[in-house]
């Protein structure tokens, strides 16, 4: 029953951004943006939310990917779905190396050693201006068309179906994950990291694979960045990139899939108004939803719509 | 026999204070082996030196003939060797179907599987259920853990050890905190085990460590002091000393 109902609910759910193509037509940028951010989040939910693992750098690896398909398309490899293999590839491997640094140690070495990598690796983008284009960005990233067919139009319409079909396999494949024995044991170590290996877990090899994964799901996100504007700013590996993906998941319910993605669309909606109402103060709203989120509902926004739903079946 | 479970002058230090000082203990195949001694003894950091929660500062441990003094836990569970915890080490949010089918996927080697979700896995799932029943605990299967009473999560604690099929079962303390009417079904629970799973058990109710153990081991200060039957022990002067004697006082 319940069941059904959440089946239901999901299938409702994936109606909302075809329904959005045709109401908000005009605003078809901003809806690749949400559909881009939620995979970024997602990628942080995946680690953070079923893992446990806290970061304060995962921008680190959104901006590999972003450099990744940016510089491909550059230099001629101008394919899109390239471009997202190479931007996943990389972050990939940078998740896999730094996954061992990360790894060691309570949450507070995650937080500074994962803070650490990312503000080196803006560091090094920021320096290596023949590379990176630097603080001016990396210019020139001309793209193919999508499957050899659709070219990025100006309107975004190629960018936003690109952006939410992948959006919307990556959350398929994350969907299957979690739900099976492997996803079943990163929730273990979530919740009892003690009892793990007395089960027979090599918890560190989990957690290995599941930051590389995540990492991976990021890098594929700031390649759509890169490729559906056709252009890398220095910003997608900035701290406060991070940061706004940490309190994006806390708003919306981590460890939830749809928390993720919900989370990204309040939030990227409210940005939207509120900076239209407030430009320079919206962000005061934003800590103050923020600060009510975590005192009173600290599994965030899918969190609060659960209890109302158990509460509507009694 | 060769013993299956061995240690050569085990020691640990936590700075000053050295909690297990030359242990040299053998665990034969089948035994039904009590390990007691007054609180700090070093009961649980044996345990805990056995099963590679804790490294040792000094000695060795052999499991069936093979040193594994430096094999990582996980690697010991996978050769059989399985621990429960003193304080209940359980998965709060799961359900207890949930928790218990981690540790049943783990041990067929499931753990790595991505693809199929968890009910799909029908053997885990199925060996789950049917350990449940048999712990009369299928009445709560689809409760969360952290909801139930302690006695049940007390078993639950048993459970996830015994869905990995030990064969050598490690168990600290485990009816610690249980109302004696459950804890006596518990023991003839783990009492009921196949003969071909040694156990090794820490205790503090006497009444229990004299119905089950076949062999006693006593610990103190960090040192064994004596191992016997049953009887011997329970007359055993130094015995009753250190150990029975202050028990009276207390």
């Amino acid at each position: 029953m319940s069941r059904d109902i959440s089946m239901r609910a999901e299938y409702a759910f994936w109606l909302l951004p075809v329904l959005a193509y045709f109401v908000f037509g005009e605003n078809l940028a901003l809806l690749s943006q949400i559909a881009i951010t939620a995979l970024f989040v997602l990628s942080l939910d995946l680690i953070l939310g079923y893992a446990g693992i806290i970061s304060l750098g995962h921008a680190a690896f959104f901006g590999l990917g972003a450099y990744a398909a940016g510089l491909l398309a550059k230099y001629g490899w101008g394919d899109p779905l390239l471009g997202l293999a190479a931007g996943a590839l990389v972050a990939a491997t940078a998740g896999f190396a730094s996954s061992f640094l990360v790894l060691r140690g309570s949450d507070l070495t995650r937080l500074m050693v994962t803070l650490g990598v990312s503000l080196m690796l803006f560091e090094a983008a920021n320096k290596l201006t023949d590379f990176t284009g630097g603080v001016d960005g990396l210019q020139g990233v001309e793209m193919q068309p999508l499957l050899g067919l659709f070219s990025f139009d100006l309107y975004s319409k190629t960018a936003y179906w690109y952006s939410l079909a992948v959006l919307f396999l990556l959350f398929w494949l994350a969907r299957r994950l979690v739900r099976s024995p492997f996803g079943l044991s990163l929730r273990g170590i979530k919740q009892n990291v003690t009892r793990m290996p007395a089960l027979g877990t090599p918890v560190h090899r989990r957690l290995v694979a599941i930051y590389s994964i995540g990492a991976a799901y990021a890098g594929v996100a700031g390649a759509l960045l890169t490729q559906t504007t056709q252009f890398v700013s220095l910003d997608v590996m900035a701290f406060s990139r991070s940061a706004e993906l940490l309190l994006i998941l806390v708003l919306g319910g981590s460890g939830n899939l749809y928390g993720a993605l919900i989370g990204t669309i309040v939030f990227m909606a409210a940005h939207h108004f509120l900076a239209d109402i407030n430009p320079q103060y919206w962000q005061f709203w934003l800590g103050a939803a923020l600060v009510l989120v975590v005192l009173f509902a600290r599994d965030g926004i899918m969190g609060m719509l659960r209890r109302l739903v158990t509460r509507g079946a009694q | 026999m060769p013993p299956v479970l061995e240690t050569r002058k085990l020691s640990k230090r936590f700075g000053g204070f050295i909690a297990c000082n030359d242990v040299s203990l053998n665990i034969q195949p089948g035994a039904r082996h009590a390990l007691i001694g007054p609180n700090g003894a070093g009961k649980t950091t044996l345990i805990n030196l056995l099963s590679g929660f804790l490294e040792p500062g000094a000695g060795e441990v052999f499991l069936r003939g093979e040193n594994v003094t430096r094999l990582a836990q996980h690697r010991r569970v996978k050769r059989g060797l399985v621990r429960t915890f003193q304080i209940n080490q359980l998965f709060a949010e799961m359900t207890v179907l949930e928790s218990v089918v981690l540790s049943t996927c783990e041990r067929l080697g499931l753990g790595w599987r991505w693809w199929q979700p968890v009910e799909n896995h029908v053997h885990a799932v199925s060996e789950a259920t049917e350990l449940l029943s048999s712990l009369h605990l299928l009445d709560v299967a689809q409760e969360k853990v952290r909801s139930l009473p302690y006695g049940k999560r007390r078993l639950i604690e048993i459970a996830l050890a015994l869905a990995s099929k030990p064969q050598i079962l490690l168990l600290d303390e485990p009816a610690a905190g249980v109302p004696a009417s459950e804890s006596r079904e518990l023991f003839e629970r783990i009492a009921r085990l196949p003969r071909d799973v040694t156990i090794l058990l820490i205790e503090h109710d006497m009444d229990l460590v004299f119905r089950f153990a076949e062999r006693i081991t006593v610990m103190v200060g960090g040192a064994l002091l004596a191992e016997d039957v049953p009887e011997v022990i329970a007359n055993d002067r130094r015995v009753k000393e250190v150990y029975l004697g202050e028990a009276h006082d207390a």
